[in-house]
């Protein structure tokens, strides 16, 4: 049996050698409680410190800027849930494509007297400007937009929009867990612009899952969502996930360093695959516009993509369909139906994410198992109908 | 909490630790702080002629911080008069020691405790004094 | 050759078992997938490790393993249980009852329901730590909701009552949630008879690793809470968020090692601790905080007279132990708990926690004893208060020049 092929790395990522070598102290008989007073706990609370210095400094931000998460589901229902807090209630407003963990915080803020607007995106599965602009002028209190799109791969203008709507007096937060690693995200540089809070997670860039954080201007309010202990400067209460954060911290650092070899070593592959997957006949999805150089979201029209992607897992390769962030959900991908594609292609989806260790041999030899695959189901599909 | 190296110093190696008997010559007590505020610091001068302080001794109750700021004391009054030992001031001894902010509360106990050693001795010698 | 300092803090946290680390690190390297994905074999392996680990969960409590709910920690749990029954129950009532001497993950919750205007009753407890049933009968309301109890206590290591608290919620239709973050693998606990609805865990107190907890949520009779993390409606909606696989693997190793070991392992704390208590009740002085018998084996916290605390910590930094509340003490203020047990500030002393655990030799305990001694008798040499007290001298007598 050979070892399968993983191309769903934007599920999630293996930890980097380098962050399980860091880690392992960490897991061992050496690790005390951060909030002790004793060398133990003082050496837990040193590492804390360091991870945070990396984060901070991979991002551009300060490190008393970043506030450690579980994850990014939870980084992102503190920044929505914990600004709304802070705020008297009104309009509130996060694009149609947002991951599930921003848009089911912003639906359950309806309960507290908010109005939620979701921010329509073109066929390209880019936030639609005029749209933007006239919800800008309700003047929304919190905004909230991505910074790259989970399933799509595609990337917002968010230095922009944050600009139309700290004009329009909200609060601007982006979702940056699928965007660091991939492309440049400098916290200095989109604060400057209007950008009030990042969130990201350490399993997406090589780091342990258990691990995230949210980036914060401090001049922008909010509560925490877990109270006890105040930790994390009371806006995350929680004895410290010493070794995942201590694992983030040098993710972070090696996402970094290594950006830009990866990300054009991805951009190569990519464009491989993507001419591979248009020479048998597929569509590819948000392909006109600037997208994350590892993923590629595509359809063969008619083919079933849970179907497809099953039949791609018993012959070695893991890819997924629709979003897989999340638990099953029969319901064809918001993010597609967001950019107007018709249900039935929509259920046809699947997502390719690439990540460092893929190959050239790894994608040529996926196109081939593909073409045979695609032309058996499109057999079985013909003699059905 | 991060101690100076001259904290650490007085702290394991007090100057002056202990108590003069009450009825000796010339000596004064000052009994400052309460328990309830975690710290409680006694300092005894013994004044010889001419108002010179010969000899100190303390008893500390209180952290690492306040049993320095006191046994730092017992070394600066020493061959001192009462009067120049009230000029000794709490920022002095702070910054001796290097005090971080949370501490300095400890140096200003140790000036008040010099305080009130000296007014029991003005207080004894002043009954001492009226024929 | 003892290593130093001497680790007697197993209730801030306890080191990550090896045994327990092995099972977790393939977890973070080739058994990495998301067990959310559902499209292929990365993301069924580490389902699978996962549902082995909730099963071993639920094995030491005697729950069902639908009943586990995983979190990031004990804290998380104690947010969800009492804030998501009492969003849930808020039509039933508006009331709470807790107890003082709780944790600040339930204290501080229950100050932020407050604030959203429920009404919070704080219960005090006996000299001895536990809870008194008749106060605690009286202090139920027509409108309670909600009753938070913790099963063992973090400082000073006493069980409560829950079997008993648990019949008259139940009489009463009253959600019951147990904080037990502290008690697994030290106290048995069977879900099937207690009447305890909700109930927290975390990882890092017995052996697992930090940033990963549960919390049990009653299916029969069925208990519903209002989720606190929502997203992609992970744990069957009640908490959303990739699940950190190897975090919950070893949880479950932890538990299940718990569930092995602990009636020996018990027995040889038990040893160890009350080896402890001999060796230092010869220092004239010393009081033990919180009931002996109601006590989980191996928890010791004493309260030395005449002697400061930080003072002492410093005195004795070869033993890492802990004064007050670990779990946040940044200043050391006296112990919120110590002083629910009306050991109050004018005894002048200073108490610390030792809590022993799995690691702990009987060389380590010899030498605490020997340090304690000799420290302990050189900050009384200069302590006033103990001078005063040697010479008779009444301190509650004393007019304090109180600054
Ligand atoms: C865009 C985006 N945001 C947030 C998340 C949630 O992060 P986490 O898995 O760390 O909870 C994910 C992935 O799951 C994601 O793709
Ligand atoms: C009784 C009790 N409850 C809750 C907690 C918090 O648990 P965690 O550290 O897993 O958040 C602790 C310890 O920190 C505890 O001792």
């Amino acid at each position: 049996m050979f070892a399968p092929v993983y191309f769903d790395h934007n599920a999630t990522t293996p930890a980097d050698p380098a962050v399980v070598d860091a880690m392992l102290p960490y897991l061992s008989l050496q690790c005390g409680n951060a909030s002790s007073r004793h060398e133990y706990g003082r050496a837990a609370r040193r590492a804390i410190d360091e991870a945070r210095s990396k984060v901070a400094a991979a991002l551009g931000a300060h490190a008393s800027e970043v506030v450690f998460t579980s994850g990014g589901s939870e980084a992102n229902n503190l920044l929505l849930k914990g600004a709304a807090g802070c705020l008297k209630p009104g309009l509130l407003a996060v694009s149609a494509i947002e991951h599930p963990c921003v848009l089911r915080p912003a639906e359950q803020l309806r309960k507290r007297g908010w109005t939620l607007h979701k921010l329509t995106v073109d066929a390209d599965g880019r936030v639609d400007a005029a749209n933007f602009q006239a919800v800008m002028a309700a003047q929304p209190r919190i905004v909230s937009v991505m910074l790259a799109n989970n399933e799509t791969g595609v990337i917002q203008d968010v230095e922009a929009l944050a600009a139309l709507a700290r004009a329009a007096g909200a609060c601007f937060h982006t979702d940056a867990v699928q965007a660091v690693g991939k492309i440049a995200v400098d916290f200095r540089r989109l604060n400057a612009a209007g950008v009030q809070a990042l969130s990201l997670s350490a399993h997406k860039i090589g780091g342990p899952k258990g691990a995230a954080a949210l980036v914060l201007d401090k001049r922008l309010d909010i509560e925490p969502l877990i109270a006890g202990g105040g930790h994390e400067r009371g806006l995350r209460s929680g004895t410290e996930n010493v070794a995942a954060i201590v694992g983030f911290g040098v993710a972070c650092e090696l996402a970094v360093a290594r950006l830009a070899t990866t990300a054009a070593r991805l951009l190569a592959l990519r464009g491989r695959l993507e001419r591979g997957l248009q020479g048998l006949g597929a569509t590819l999805f948000g392909q006109a516009v600037e997208r994350l150089p590892n993923t590629v979201y595509f359809a063969f029209p008619e083919l079933d993509g849970e179907t497809l992607v099953g039949q791609l897992d018993r012959a070695g390769y893991a890819v997924a369909s629709g979003a897989a962030c999340s638990s099953a959900n029969p319901e064809p991908s918001h993010v597609l139906q967001a950019m107007g594609v018709a249900p039935e292609l929509a259920r046809a989806a699947v997502r390719i994410s690439l990540g460092g260790s893929n190959t050239v041999d790894e994608v040529d030899a996926f196109l081939a198992t593909l073409q045979a695959t695609v032309r058996r189901l499109q057999q079985l599909t013909a003699m059905a109908v | 909490m991060a101690y100076s190296v001259k904290v650490l110093d007085h702290y394991e190696n007090p100057r002056n630790v202990g108590s003069f008997g009450n009825e000796e010559e010339g000596v004064a007590t000052g009994m400052v702080g309460a328990p309830a505020c975690g710290d409680v610091m006694k300092l005894q001068i013994k004044v010889g002629k001419g108002g010179v302080i010969e000899d100190a001794k303390f008893k500390t109750y209180g952290c690492g911080s306040a049993i320095a700021s006191s046994s730092l004391v017992t070394e600066w009054v020493k061959g001192k008069t009462v009067e120049q030992a009230l000029d000794i001031k709490n920022t002095q001894i702070a910054e001796e020691l290097a005090l971080p902010p949370v501490k300095i509360h400890c140096s200003i106990l140790a000036e008040d405790a010099i305080k009130a050693a000296v007014a029991d001795y003005k207080k004894k010698h002043a009954e001492q004094a009226v024929p | 050759m003892l290593k130093l300092p001497i680790y007697l803090d197993y209730s801030a946290t306890t080191p990550v078992d090896p045994r327990v680390a092995d099972k977790m690190i393939p977890y973070l390297v080739e058994k990495f997938g998301n067990p959310a994905s559902r499209s292929h074999a990365f993301g069924w392996e580490t389902e699978t490790a996962v549902e082995e680990a909730r099963a071993e969960v639920a094995k030491l409590v005697n729950a069902d393993p639908k009943e586990i709910v995983w979190t990031s920690g004990a804290t998380e749990s104690n947010n969800l249980a009492l804030k998501g029954a009492a969003n849930f129950y808020a039509g039933k009532g508006k009331h709470l009852v807790t107890v003082k001497t709780e944790h600040k993950a339930v204290l501080d919750t229950c100050r932020e329901l407050e604030r959203l205007g429920f009404e919070v009753t704080y219960l005090d407890v006996k000299e001895d730590g536990l809870l008194d049933l008749e106060v605690f009968k009286a202090a139920l309301r027509p409108d309670t909701i909600v009753v938070s109890v913790m099963l063992v206590n973090n400082e000073i290591g006493v069980i409560q009552p829950i079997a008993e608290i648990g019949e008259i919620c139940r009489a009463k239709g009253i959600v019951l949630h147990v904080d037990a973050a502290q008690a697994t693998g030290k106290v048995a606990i069977d879900l099937t008879a207690l009447k305890v609805d909700l109930m927290s865990f975390s990882a890092h107190k017995t052996y697992g690793p930090k940033g990963v907890g549960a919390l049990y949520v009653r299916r029969k009779p069925r208990i519903r809470l209002a989720a606190q993390m929502h997203g992609g409606g992970h744990e069957r909606g009640f908490r959303s968020g990739t699940l950190a696989t190897h975090q919950i693997v070893g949880m479950g190793e932890a538990f299940r090692l718990a569930r092995l070991e602990m009636g020996a392992e018990n027995e040889r704390v038990r040893m160890l601790r009350d080896r402890l208590l001999k060796g230092l009740s010869d220092i004239e002085h010393v009081y033990v905080n919180g009931d002996m018998e109601q006590r989980v084996p191996h928890n010791l916290n004493i309260s030395f007279a005449y002697v400061e605390g930080e003072s002492l910590l410093m005195a004795i930094k070869d033993l890492a132990v802990s004064s007050g509340s670990a779990c946040t003490s940044a200043s050391l203020e006296p112990s919120y708990v110590l002083r629910a047990l009306g050991r109050e500030d004018e005894l002048a002393h200073s108490s610390i926690r030792f809590t022993l655990g799995r690691f702990t030799t009987e060389e380590e305990v010899d030498y605490a004893i020997r340090l304690l001694h000799d420290k302990i008798g050189r900050l009384r040499e200069l302590s006033p208060l103990w001078e005063m007290v040697q010479e008779g001298v009444d301190l509650s007598t004393v007019q304090w020049a109180a600054h």
